[in-house]
């Protein structure tokens, strides 16, 4: 069981900031984040593409502004759990019980969710029957490539994930490659090694075709594939993989008791709390009237929500505000040594 | 002032008819309009394909041209057709007026 004075939810600029932000006024956090790495939409979604709008920053790409909010909480020591997806928030007497998917559990009084658009998970196939075949010869990511060993995969989707397992698989598999148009988005010097793959026949590649309809009782045996114009073909395979990107889903959020509205959460504009005392939710991921899904104004919410887990935190104690410049506690705090 | 229409025919196959402004873009047009169906998760930054749509084929020629990253895009939405489109990229001006457009059964 960890123990903190607040538990934020999301690794997202706002969650980081927040981090920031409570760090500095003297409060222990941890923070929670479904994806195997810090920076939430920033670094999943556009890493590369360039940003205008953050205070006195020209101009900088979502990778740079996570590096630089990271760097910012290198005095501080915080504790990241990623690869962690929050299952449950429960109340637990004057506190909050959190548990993850993974069995971790967390007993604190405030609870931030900074959960940008929800948890991202991978992009499904969308024929139903491929529900029933998931983690057994249908997986959306690689844990063990052994056993494709001497097998047939057909790996589905045209970014560098897709490539990338089809060139590697192809050295011990019979691999089919298939993807719905003729252009791939993968590096080129990855499309080109598939293309050499395919010309000595290591890998088998069909272009302008879609997954229609997976073929098996218990045992996967064959799926049927559409052409663009409407042709069909069966092909008979293994295992399927599908490399589709990641798509943000609420989760289960959806359950914690929270005013839900368009998934959006429900707050007030003083403490950005929601309709259960403790918890907090900031960032693209909250609403009330005025609200901008703009990354600034994450962070002014995530500051006003730190204050606001100090009384929870600290009941005895009084909150006194205080700037960074001229504080001798906060520099400390920031390990600034002498004036 | 003259609006252009645009037409959205949901899933369930009804047809919104919206008197959208120009400028905005054929998903804002959804979404101030409470039109089931398009998420735009990430708010139009073609980052998501959370409002991807079928335009009615007869106006595929006469949209402007996808811009690149759009087609990356399409290629993680929810089943990609030849006339798949993300409405986030559609801004709505004159020309538009009377644009149809299908919204898939679902988003993700």
């Amino acid at each position: 069981m960890n123990k903190t004075d607040a538990l934020i939810i999301g690794a997202g600029p706002t969650g980081l900031f927040t981090a920031h932000q409570l760090k500095l006024i003297g409060l222990d956090c941890e923070i929670v984040d479904n994806l195997d790495k810090i920076g939430g939409q920033c670094i999943e979604l556009y890493p590369d593409k360039p940003i205008y709008d953050i205070p006195a920053i020209p101009e900088c790409t979502g990778e740079e502004l996570t590096n630089n909010l990271i760097n910012q909480l290198k005095p501080f020591d915080i504790k990241f759990h990623l690869n962690e997806r929050v299952e449950e928030v429960k109340k637990d007497k004057d506190k909050w019980l959190v548990k993850t998917n993974n069995g971790k559990t967390f007993l604190t009084p405030n609870v931030i969710i900074a959960g940008g658009v929800g948890s991202f998970e991978p992009r499904k196939f969308s024929p139903k029957e491929c529900e029933k075949f998931e983690n057994k010869s249908l997986f959306y990511s690689i844990k063990d490539k052994k056993i494709f060993k001497g097998k047939i995969v057909t790996i589905f989707g045209g970014g560098d994930s897709a490539l990338d397992w089809a060139i590697e698989l192809s050295k011990e598999s019979n691999v089919n490659l298939i993807h719905r148009r003729d252009e791939f988005r993968g590096a080129q010097a990855t499309i080109d090694k598939v293309h050499a793959l395919e010309k000595v026949g290591k890998i088998n590649l069909l272009t302008k075709y879609q997954m229609s309809k997976v073929n098996g009782s218990e045992k996967l045996e064959s799926i049927d594939l559409k052409h663009d114009n409407e042709e069909t073909k069966n092909l008979k395979t293994d295992y399927i993989l599908g490399f589709f990107g990641l798509i943000m889903q609420l989760g289960p959020i959806a359950n914690w008791g929270l005013n839900i509205d368009k998934k959006t959460i429900s707050v007030d504009t003083e403490k950005f709390e929601t309709n259960q005392k403790g918890i907090y939710a900031v960032g693209d991921i909250c609403t009330y009237p005025g609200k901008l899904k703009l990354i600034l104004s994450g962070f002014h919410e995530g500051a006003l929500a730190a204050r606001a887990c100090f009384k929870l935190a600290r009941p005895n104690e009084k909150y006194r505000f205080e700037f960074t410049t001229s504080s001798k506690i906060i520099k400390d705090r920031l390990g600034i040594k002498g004036d | 002032m003259f609006m252009p229409k645009i037409t959205y025919i949901t899933h369930d196959n009804k047809n919104h008819t919206i008197d959208v402004q120009n400028g905005l873009t054929v998903m804002e047009g959804a979404v101030q309009n409470d039109i089931p169906g398009i998420d735009a998760d990430c708010g139009g930054g073609m980052a998501c394909a959370t409002c991807h749509v079928y335009v009615k084929e007869d106006w595929l020629n006469k949209l402007p041209k996808k811009e690149d990253g759009e087609e990356d895009m399409l290629d993680m939405a929810f089943e990609p057709k030849t006339n798949s489109r993300l409405s986030c990229q559609l801004v709505v001006s004159d020309e538009l007026d009377g644009l149809i457009v299908n919204i898939p059964s679902k988003q993700a």
